[in-house]
């Protein structure tokens, strides 16, 4: 995906500069593009990616940010987003961590090679300076050929003067022979920030001037990183060494004596946030309360107004699975305080710099099922909404670890919408009953991941993850990410719920539903020894996974047949919007895979436990 | 011997890292070809952490089997 038209929708007025915002991640970046934009702040995703990208203006200019990276590059999707920010710019401010110098400059002089014009923000001056790291500032402004700026973001610190000396960015200092090289790729590709990565070997850079791809990057990236440690060389000077409270929290974090303990501790928090006050208290009030008591009526007396509720199309609107009604209620009411909730707790973890560390810890664990530690993130989003995370799977390394994450959550991750009834009917089964069911999913989860590793092709991705250090999250910053997260999720979502529910209908109406059922029987009776009306809460299930779960109570089930529901339904079929993602997001044939796999695995496993336990 | 073999607190210098999109992006962390690193942590059978002045990275166990070092 290289797209200027992304950008197409972002309007530049005649005359505006456009001023793009760069800097590795949880530098402090936003604050300055808060303080340099003021209030009014658009947000655009990047089509193709769970990217965001805010811009706002700035006198009669216009403001880009772009998402915190190390390099501007193919390696991901932030990367590819900012590489085509950056090739639109026409100036770059580069806000860098003064504490963490010997990362951010490599990204700082990859700027400046691109020949764009560019200032510096040196953020977090206050705390280079408490942990003793002094910074001559003349003189790197001197060795970079661009004015450097020191800010505190913060407290505000710093912001007059950058305002004040926009004007002065300009290209800083190329060395003469990657200058020499740029210059006579100019020649036939017209720019030079998109000469000096097709001399990187950006493939997809260079596939848009119909260049191949140089062979360079490697030479380019140890002379730049030979250059960084030079200037550091005469740059800073640092006083005094040895760890401070911050570091030393980090180790603790990683080290399996403490770390153990302390993730347990943050997935409790994170289950008393989510599972308590989220899905029992704030649901409790916009699904039940809010949307079931008062929007519902309201929008079927509405339609009644018009069409017949029993018609089709009143049927589709405000039935059983309304688009009007249903949909809406659990898009409103149930998934967007759980989505927002879990986005809130993810950005806590990811600005504490915590996240990273949670990666490495359980890294060797995730290894076992041929993923690494970042997989992690979908795993834990999982448990909020299956389909949220599948979304998420795009973060990983490789095409075979998006697979297997999307079949594991697809089968194994019980989502929070079924996870609060699930939870309810095992608490009646007492202590052996939970142990098992826990025990087969484990099971499952891991079975599967192993089997997956061995059978696809190719190799994993290994960690290879940068550990920020320990940081206060900053509230603003924290709220600002789960609100552009929460809507882009809601905004990809929807229309899957939408269509989800529609087919439902259809198929209702249609009755083929009941022939579904029907069909299913068989497999009911015969394999999982459970009444046959249970075929019906698989088949509700599909929609949402809560219903089917919801659905069991309402039948009179011994203990035995409880378990092998549960175990049934939790593997069965994730609901129809994740099914959607999936098979938009590996394909059809592997979606469709993964989804008929998830129908064997459910009546398999539950056919075992069945003959285990009866 | 290689970064895995490196033991908790010693000091090494990379010799060489066998994956190509790996040496680049450890690169930009600092940690080139030639760099001197400290071994900050193992976890068990697990990551390997690095550290480079105030710049920590963790490197999964199976790639830092591949990063050749030599004690500094």
């Amino acid at each position: 995906m290289h797209c200027h038209n992304c950008l197409a929708k972002i309007q530049i007025p005649d005359g505006a500069k456009k001023i793009v915002l760069v800097g590795n991640p949880n530098v402090g970046k936003s604050v300055f593009f808060n303080a340099l934009t003021g209030m009014y702040v658009d947000v655009s995703n990047f089509p193709g990616t769970t990217v965001d990208i805010s811009h706002g203006r700035c006198g009669g200019d216009v403001v880009i940010d772009t998402p915190g990276i190390y390099g501007i590059s193919s390696f991901n999707d932030e990367e590819r987003v900012a590489r085509d920010v950056v090739l639109s710019a026409d100036l770059v401010v580069n806000v860098v961590d003064a504490v963490h110098l010997e990362r951010d400059l490599f990204l700082t002089l990859q700027i400046i090679d691109t020949g764009l014009p560019v200032i510096v923000a040196l953020n977090m001056m206050d705390e280079a300076e408490a942990q003793g790291v002094k910074i001559d500032l003349d003189l790197l402004e001197h060795l970079l050929g661009v004015p450097v700026v020191p800010a505190v973001a913060v407290k505000g610190q710093g912001m007059k003067e950058l305002r004040k000396r926009l004007p002065e960015a300009r290209p800083g200092l190329v060395p003469p022979k990657l200058k020499t090289e740029i210059q006579e790729m100019i020649r036939c590709i017209g720019s030079s920030p998109e000469a000096l990565l097709v001399l990187e070997g950006d493939e997809e850079v260079a596939a848009t001037h119909g260049v191949a791809p140089g062979s360079g990057r490697e030479g380019i990236y140890q002379e730049r990183r030979n250059r960084v440690n030079d200037i550091l060389g005469h740059v800073v000077s640092e006083s005094s060494e040895g760890a401070n409270f911050s570091t030393r929290l980090g180790r603790w974090m990683l080290r399996p004596v403490t770390g153990v303990p302390i993730f347990m501790a943050a997935l409790y928090a994170m289950y008393y946030i989510i599972g308590v006050v989220v899905a029992q208290d704030i649901v409790g009030f916009t699904e039940e309360t809010l949307m079931q008591g008062l929007y519902e009526p309201a929008v079927r007396d509405f339609v009644g107004r018009f069409v017949s509720p029993d018609s089709a199309v009143g049927t589709i609107l405000t039935g059983e699975f309304g688009l009007a009604t249903m949909t809406v209620t659990y898009l409103v009411g149930l998934l967007l305080p759980l989505v927002v909730g879990f986005y809130f707790i993810l950005s806590l973890m990811e600005d504490s710099g915590y996240l990273p560390r949670v990666a490495a810890l359980v890294d060797r664990l995730m290894n076992t099922i041929g993923l690494n530690g970042r997989a992690i993130i979908p795993m834990i989003l999982g448990f909020g909404c299956v389909t949220m995370a599948t979304i998420t799977t795009r973060i990983l390394g490789s095409s075979r670890e998006r697979t297997i994450a999307t079949a594991v959550l697809g089968l194994a991750i019980p989502c929070s919408a079924q996870l609060g009834v699930i939870a309810g009917m095992l608490a009646g089964l007492g202590t052996k009953y939970i142990a098992i069911y826990i025990g087969v999913l484990v099971l499952v989860l891991g079975l599967v991941g192993k089997v997956l590793n061995r059978v696809l092709p190719g190799e994993s991705t290994d960690l290879l993850i940068d550990l920020p250090p320990i940081r206060l999250p900053r509230g603003e910053n924290v709220l600002k990410k789960t609100v552009t997260k929460s809507y882009a999720f809601l905004r990809e979502a929807a229309p899957l719920f939408m269509l989800g529910a529609l087919l439902i209908t259809v198929l209702d109406l249609t009755g083929l539903l009941e022939d579904i059922q029907i069909w299913l029987a068989p497999v009911t009776t015969g394999m999982l020894f459970l009444p046959k009306e249970a075929a019906n809460v698989f088949i509700m299930g599909m929609i949402r996974r809560d219903f089917g779960a919801a659905g069991l109570t309402d039948m009179a089930l011994s203990p035995e047949q409880t378990l092998i529901s549960l175990v049934v339904i939790t593997l069965f079929v994730p609901c129809i919007a994740s099914v959607m993602i999936m098979l938009k997001e590996r394909g059809t044939r592997e979606g469709i895979a993964i989804w008929v796999g998830s129908w064997i695995a459910a009546f398999v496993v539950g056919g075992l436990v069945a003959r285990l336990v009866l | 011997m290689t970064l895995a073999q490196a033991k908790r607190g010693q000091n090494v210098e990379v010799v060489a890292i066998a994956n190509d999109t790996v040496r680049a992006q450890a690169i930009r962390f600092g940690i080139a070809v030639g760099a001197r690193i400290e071994c900050a942590e193992k976890l068990p059978a697990g990551p390997v952490i690095v550290a480079k002045g105030r710049q920590e990275i963790a490197i999964g166990r199976r790639l830092a089997e591949n990063i050749e070092v030599k004690p500094a």
